[in-house]
């Protein structure tokens, strides 16, 4: 098909096949054997290298897809919310299954993993379209409005609050911003920032940058001044600075709201790290759940250009060029982790690299790389505005500055608040209205799952670490049932690439559905632990070295619940069933023995 | 490129060990005379680091020996218990979650993750048999590909190319649900040549080459008497 | 102390195993020094007639008798051995755990090649056990204490273990006795 031909031509390398992909499915629905074969051609590569590229994320399609794709969060907050039964109403109403289309191709109905949307759960995306906060009235309403041919933008009834009601956002999306900070949601001027920035030169800003003590937020906690140190001193150009907009840990959904709030500040933060760093060249990898944001996006980094602090000799510094292009991603967690983004980034499967070479020396397309997050970078022009000083007078010693937490679950206001380092779990539930407290997930599924008893811990690199998801359990829920989602949710998201990481998740969980049973036994509780254990050891990234962590902390901090589950007494039992196993063998011959 | 021909020394469970500087480890070892296990590594072809079976501990740190490269002084941890559990977990869960039926399997004798659990003595795997459907391709008139046998080490996929560089294998999916595929055209095109290295390189029995196979009879195969990674120990010691 | 009692049986299995066990050739005559056979194809002892120290499973679980067999070991049996392939892990008959049940009665019983079945019967009197939705390895169906591989095992490999389970001695397993085919 010429459209095809045309957006090969437009980009005409394939490390672009994330933009190629995508523009095609824009264009025709789905990208088919066919242009499979096309692009194959183009490039002069087995089509299997097409194949599995597209295979590897979630939201694209090789077969027709329907009229509208309605992908349904199903993360643990959208499930303590309600999703299941509003699943159960979008099937009703479409007269569709799960992943499946309806006869008529109008509804394609899909699960998806966590969307950002922690905060007003259950959401879903339909064509790209945010529906926040659904009921089961308003399913029947929206699916009503699509059978009478509707646009799901047509369907956007209200809109959220801030920047969200900007003509190219127009979202339902909600900010609940519920606190703001001095340094990531505070006033700030371009203008001054940049022209203080070059009162100083590069090595002074990546000085300045070390001395403020920032580290990562992404979770890690590297520290961001070092990794533009060591990026600047490796060899290669070049040099790129990649904003990780990826946020897929269930929970998060802070860097949403930077950029919708914030987005200028962030471009400004990329600016001064390809000031200190001497690159050239900067990408914001946008997770494809916030696919809503991109035109707003896009003319933030227009106006940039205009405003001379993205394009060539910037603010008449001559040789000082840096531009910014968005890569969107297509639903891969994996793709958060830096190198897997790198891999995405360049149009590959989203599977991280082995280390070293670290990206900091061979990074994107094999040059130097720095890696930051959206926070990490949105709090660099407040540091060189105000200084290091300034900066390292807020949180604790070692945490520096303050820190979003998104805050989602059973609390009274959810939302985003920037707070100090430092700040307890009682505080932040004090905080959040959250009352009747069971457990508190900290930093995600691979973060941690507390009780009471480690309430006092403060949030700071040297107590409780985390990239900032806070999800917060009351006395109802279960934590076994809700440690069985979040292994389910790594088995979604494993790249598959390490055997431990693809194989013992689906381990985990058959043992901890077997628990949930009520056919666990003492030493399954044991053989969870240890194999748990192993998974920190032997897989190379972090979502496999973490994927066991859900099951590692809630053994450790809600054992009781785990023991009135299994068996007392009792050294062995298997799923095995007898009355069950002899079913189809029975149907099969037409014998049907009594029960 | 430069050759750097300086020498390191290191040891590897307390035994002096010398090799070329920025060596990789897994054949920096061999030429020790110590065998470090793997499944997806294959010599001169660039690391895939994925089967993890040759996770080690160098100075005190897990890594996979096939990543890394040889640095002086480096105390590497090959051969403890610690190490020996976790690849028997790697093994064994690759015995549950594919469907390997040895005694009915082409590539028996000489299959490396056979021979490697020979070498653990494993009896049986600690964990529930998945029994997971997988499709087998005999599409192609040169090779079967039995997706139930595939650990997805990616040797295939790194080092089966045609003439003019094309890639005959990839991964399709990704997670537990990451299959191995082969292009459909290519397919139709392969010689004997690549498909006999394909079933060559293939650490199971997944790969095979149509109307050839039980080739040596029991008693005959690579490690029917002799234990995988024998062969160093023998040449060193 | 008195001699320990081995039963045996063959589940889902080719009695391979059980040939193997006589593969260890005049050994046997030292091994029934050592111990006593109770119930056992063997021996064609029907029921157990004392309480049995080491039960050896060939086959793994297919049908509803196996599992009933199984577990009639289980309750009599101080120590249970799973061995061979079948009985570790299903073995060859496990093959048929990715394919339809019913699919696998119409290849053996209406669409195979030397098939003559002209009425169609699968067979389904009540007197037959029923067929199991896959075929299981025995320690999923019940605890399992020791597993010796091989199909066969090899016959070397069974006296190294029944030695060692008669004596108390530890098993050491040799290489060349070591194989899963």
């Amino acid at each position: 098909m010429s459209n095809i031909k045309n957006i090969l031509e437009k980009y005409s390398d394939k490390s672009r096949m994330m933009d190629i992909f995508h523009d095609i499915q824009k264009a025709v629905g789905h990208i088919d054997d066919e242009a499979i074969n096309q692009i194959a051609n183009f490039f002069k590569i087995s089509s299997v290298d097409i194949v599995q590229t597209l295979s590897f994320y979630h939201f694209f399609k090789r077969n027709q897809s329907a009229k509208y794709n309605i992908y349904l969060n199903n993360g643990i907050v959208a499930k303590m919310f309600g999703r299941d039964k509003i699943a159960m109403t979008f099937e009703n109403a479409t007269k569709t299954k799960f992943n499946s289309i309806s006869k008529d191709g109008l509804f394609g109905l899909y699960s998806t993993s966590d969307i950002g949307m922690g905060d007003q759960e259950p959401a879903a995306i339909i064509n790209g379209v945010i529906f926040p906060k659904i009921t089961t009235y308003r399913v029947r309403e929206i699916v009503k409005e699509f059978r009478k041919g509707k646009n799901p933008t047509d369907l956007i009834n209200s809109f959220g609050d801030g920047h969200n009601q900007e003509s190219l956002i127009n979202s339902m999306v909600t900010n609940n911003l519920n606190r703001r900070g001095r340094v990531i949601f505070s006033g700030f001027s371009w203008e001054d920032t940049v022209e203080k920035l070059f009162t100083y030169t590069p090595d002074e800003v990546i000085e300045l940058v070390k001395d403020s003590n920032i580290r990562g937020r992404g979770g890690a906690g590297f520290p961001v001044g070092l990794k533009w140190q060591y990026c600047k001193q490796s060899k290669g150009s070049p040099k790129h600075i990649l904003c990780n907009a990826d946020e897929g840990e269930p929970g998060t959904f802070k860097d949403r709201v930077i950029l919708t709030e914030e987005p200028l500040k962030v471009i400004v933060g990329m600016l001064i790290a390809a000031y200190a760093i001497g690159a050239s060249n900067g990408i914001i990898y946008l997770r494809y759940e916030y696919e809503y944001l991109l035109p707003y996006l896009k003319n933030i980094i227009k106006e940039a250009e205009e405003l001379g602090i993205l394009g060539k000799n910037i603010k008449g510094k001559q040789g000082f060029d840096f531009n910014i292009r968005i890569q969107l991603g297509a639903g891969a967690y994996v793709c958060g982790e830096e190198s897997a983004l790198l891999e995405s980034c360049e149009g590959k499967r989203g599977e991280p690299r082995n280390r070293p070479p670290f990206p900091v020396e061979k990074g994107y397309l094999q040059n130097p790389s720095s890696i930051n997050n959206v926070e990490s970078l949105c709090a660099i022009p407040k540091i060189i505005d105000k200084g290091a000083e300034w900066y390292r007078a807020m949180g604790t010693k070692q945490s520096s500055g303050t820190k979003l937490l998104s805050i989602s679950g059973d609390v009274l206001y959810p939302g985003v608040f920037e707070v100090e380092w430092g700040i307890t779990i009682r505080e932040i539930l004090e905080m959040a209205g959250a009352h009747d407290v069971k457990a508190v997930q900290v930093g995600g599924p691979s973060g941690k799952l507390i009780g009471k008893n480690e309430f006092h811990r403060k949030i700071a690199y040297e107590d409780l670490s985390t990239g900032g998801a806070i999800i917060v359990f009351n006395h109802s829920r279960n934590i076994i049932e809700i440690t069985k989602e979040f292994t389910d949710f790594f088995i979604d998201e494993s790249c598959g690439s390490c055997g431990p990481c693809r194989n013992l998740t689906v381990i985990l969980s058959k043992k901890l559905q077997k628990i949930i049973d009520g056919r666990g036994v003492e030493n399954d509780l044991i053989d969870l632990k240890q194999w748990g254990l192993q998974m920190r050891k032997v897989n190379r990234c972090g979502l496999g070295q973490s994927a066991a962590n859900p099951i590692l902390s809630g053994l450790e901090n809600f054992r009781d619940e785990y023991e009135a589950l299994i068996q007392k007494g009792k050294e062995y039992d298997t799923t095995f069933d007898l009355d069950k196993a002899i079913i189809s063998g029975a149907k099969a011959v037409s014998r049907y023995p009594a029960v | 490129m430069k050759k750097s021909i300086k020498k390191v020394s290191f040891t590897i469970d307390g035994k002096k060990c010398t090799a070329e500087e920025g060596m990789n480890l897994v054949e920096a070892a061999e030429q020790n005379g110590v065998f470090i296990p793997t499944l997806c590594h294959l010599k001169s072809v660039i690391p895939s680091g994925s089967c993890r079976l040759c996770t080690i501990k160098s100075n005190g740190r897990f890594m996979t020996a096939c990543t890394s490269k040889v640095q002086e002084g480096i105390a590497v941890e090959n051969d403890t218990d610690e190490i020996s559990d976790f690849r028997k977990l790697i093994l064994e869960s690759l015995f549950v979650t594919g469907n390997h039926y040895c005694p009915s399997c082409e590539k028996s004798g000489k299959c490396t993750l056979q021979a490697l659990s020979y070498s653990y003595r494993i009896m049986a795997p600690r964990f529930p048999f998945i029994f997971e459907e997988k499709e087998v391709d005999a599409s192609s008139p040169k090779i079967y590909l039995e997706r139930n046998r595939c650990v997805l080490c990616k040797r295939c996929v790194r080092t089966i190319k045609n003439k003019d560089g094309k890639n005959y294998f990839a991964i399709e999916g990704r997670g537990y649900k990451a299959k191995i595929i082969l292009d459909p055209v290519l397919a139709m095109q392969m010689t004997d040549e690549e498909a006999l290295t394909a079933m060559n390189n293939c650490p199971v029995g997944c790969i095979l080459k149509k109307e050839i196979g039980f080739e040596e009879p029991i008693g005959n195969r690579k490690y029917d008497t002799a234990e995988i990674g024998s062969e160093l120990t023998i040449v060193k010691d | 102390m008195s001699k320990p009692i081995i039963a045996t049986t063959s589940l889902a299995g080719c009695f391979g195993c059980h040939m193997s066990i006589l593969d260890i050739d005049d050994r046997i005559l030292e091994l029934i020094e050592l111990v006593d056979f109770n119930k056992s194809p063997v021996t064609d002892i029907k029921k157990f007639t004392k309480p049995i120290d080491i039960g050896i499973i060939e086959g793994g679980c297919c049908n509803s008798e196996n599992v009933h067999i199984l577990k009639y070991f289980r309750d009599n049996c101080r120590i249970l051995v799973s061995l061979g392939e079948c009985a570790i892990m299903g073995g060859l008959p496990a093959m048929r755990n990715n394919i339809p049940i019913e699919e696998c009665l119409k290849e053996a019983y209406l669409d195979g090649p030397s098939t003559y079945n002209p009425e169609g019967i699968l067979p389904n009197d009540e007197e037959l056990p029923i067929l199991l939705n896959k075929v299981y390895p025995c320690h999923e169906v019940v605890k399992v204490d020791y597993f010796l591989p091989g199909c066969p095992p090899r016959a070397d490999l069974i006296w190294d273990a029944l030695l060692a389970l008669a004596t108390g001695q530890e098993l050491k397993l040799e290489y060349d006795s070591f194989k899963y085919d």
